[in-house]
């Protein structure tokens, strides 16, 4: 079971590695900020673990969590939309 | 009926990635993301016991608003600091589960301690960052708190040990230790290493996400966490490149403040000019090339120096380019964002390797708020931070101008022989008015 783990671990590193080198570096900030929103997927992690919470103390550190990751989820997108929209509008202009 | 939707959302991130690739594809790809995500958190919600679902929902809901309140608030030359801290709250989150997973969980692995360890880390770390890009700490004493950091680590090592019993104490302790660590860790680095170091928060947030995932025995965590460390890894990788820089020694190396001894210049050693002078320069060149840096964001002067390029071009026909250095904002591609805010055309943008052959045939090159990306020094003094980083060759044109605060040293705290040739008129003062000057003269010249 791990080492299938690992084996998906290491073949994601692999297309990680592809997928960035294509993104233009104009767009490296952005890149970031949607990244860092979608690094907020470990909110499943959180919510995963409620299920099994046994005490009180547990349940509030994971709301904690799930609190924390939707900054970095909501904030992340909006600030990546904001962005992007600049760049976007210039295309058209262009045209 | 979960592993199809986990095959889903992957599918989605990755495409969201891809089309990073164009700026015109760019905010489709952002949508991409936000419904992989939206998908996730519905699908998390659905599966949740029911007796927890209402308070993850208002957590979600609380989180959400403050995170879109806080970018609002944030301008464009704040996103590095926004960006850290963002990063830091997803290391936090990460922390707390593995903190949690201690306490909930009797058999106990190593994992879990991995998990405390990095996200505390990188909570910390993130933290440090974002009090040193919003100017509100300033270090002088790095050695001491590096030796501290030392110490520290040490420390957690030990505790680590105590932690792996799974008592809750020890576990709060072990967080606190790490979190220290981070902290004390990111704080001696140099102001000019803060690309490199976004980058690697960036890089560490999605290893948090992976170790969660190992955790769980969860792909999708695992496939996206390593697809979000990988990127921060290149990101980091890309940024050391630019600057020339080892990631170890950006790390470990104090930064030394005494370098600028050679040169005790004072101001009668430069020449001052006005906004007229430089107006008169530029109309009257064939090419000019407009090197920004942070400082010119600093001083918020990029609409103005968006009117100065469209008058160049319009009015006297001026060839006007834009010269940027990888490492001319605070995170990796910030300056360009900061000149589209300013409906700079990217046509007009060019990397270092594009524009350095240029700046040999170019009149006057227009430097603001920029001073170590420029540095001769890169090239010929050893003992410098910045040695053998690769520079935008502005020396080489026949006229500089630079817009500068003060002869006070740059970011890299270094002194800058340009400023003191015989071709470099100074210009003292803030960029914002003094570029808003030179628009004003250049309006009413006739050409």
């Amino acid at each position: 079971m791990e080492i299938y783990l690992i084996d998906i671990l290491i073949l994601s590193g692999f297309i990680g590695y592809f997928a960035i080198w294509n993104v233009t570096p104009l767009l490296h900030s952005p890149l970031m900020s949607v990244t860092n929103a979608i690094s907020g997927i470990v909110i499943l992690g959180a919510l995963e673990n409620l299920n099994f919470s046994s005490t009180p103390i547990t349940t509030i550190l994971l709301l904690i969590a799930i609190f924390f990751a939707s900054v970095n989820i909501f904030g992340g997108f909006h600030v990546s939309a904001r962005m992007l929209k600049m760049f976007k509008n210039k295309d058209k202009t262009n045209e | 009926m979960n592993n199809s939707l986990n095959i889903l959302i992957y599918i989605l991130f990755i495409l969201a990635i891809n089309r990073m690739s164009a700026t015109r594809t760019a905010y489709k790809g952002n949508i991409l993301a936000i419904i992989g995500m939206s998908i996730a958190l519905i699908w998390g919600l659905i599966n949740l016991k029911s007796e927890y679902q209402i308070y993850a929902a208002i957590s979600i809901l609380l989180g959400g608003t403050v995170g879109i309140i806080g970018s609002r608030r944030t301008t464009i030359s704040q996103l590095p600091q926004m960006v850290a801290l963002l990063n830091g709250f997803g290391g936090l989150a990460s922390g707390l589960i593995g903190i949690s997973e201690t306490i909930n969980i009797p058999y106990l692995n190593f994992l879990q301690i991995f998990i405390i360890f990095t996200g505390c880390l990188t909570f910390s770390g993130s933290v440090a960052g974002f009090f040193k890009l919003s100017g509100l700490i300033k270090i002088n004493d790095t050695e001491t708190i590096r030796s501290t950091s030392i110490i520290i680590l040490l420390l957690s090592i030990i505790s680590s040990f105590y932690a792996h019993n799974g008592e809750t104490e020890y576990i709060i302790g072990f967080a606190l230790l790490s979190a220290l660590l981070g902290f004390c860790f990111i704080l001696p680095i140099g102001g000019a290493d803060m690309p490199i170091i976004i980058s690697i928060l960036n890089s560490l947030s999605g290893w948090c996400t992976t170790l969660v995932g190992l955790s769980l025995q969860n792909n999708l965590l695992i496939i996206v966490g390593t697809l979000i460390g990988a990127s921060g890894s290149i990101l980091t990788y890309i940024m050391t490149k630019a600057m020339n820089r080892h990631l170890l020694k950006v790390l470990f190396t104090p930064i030394t403040t005494n370098q600028s001894s050679n040169y005790q210049h004072t101001e009668q050693d430069i020449h001052k000019g006005t906004p007229q002078d430089a107006a008169f320069l530029m109309e009257n060149a064939h090419k000019v090339i407009i090197v920004p840096g942070f400082g010119m964001a600093a001083s918020g002067a990029q609409q103005e120096l968006s009117n100065m390029a469209n008058i160049l071009i319009k009015k006297y026909k001026v060839d006007v380019k834009f010269g940027i250095h990888p490492v001319a904002g605070r995170m990796p591609g910030h300056m360009n964002v900061l000149l589209a805010e300013a409906d700079i055309s990217p046509e007009l943008i060019f990397g270092i390797n594009e524009i350095n052959p240029e700046f040999k045939t170019a009149d006057v090159v227009y430097v603001i708020g920029a001073n170590d990306t420029i540095n001769p020094l890169a090239k010929t003094q050893k003992d410098s931070t910045i040695y053998q980083m690769p520079i935008l060759e502005v020396e080489q044109t026949k006229r500089i101008l630079i817009v500068k605060r003060s002869l006070a040293p740059g970011y890299a705290g270094l002194d800058n022989p340009l400023f003191y040739e015989k071709k470099t008129l100074m210009l003292l003062g803030d960029g914002k008015k003094i570029t808003k000057e030179i628009v004003t003269q250049l309006e009413n010249d006739s050409n």
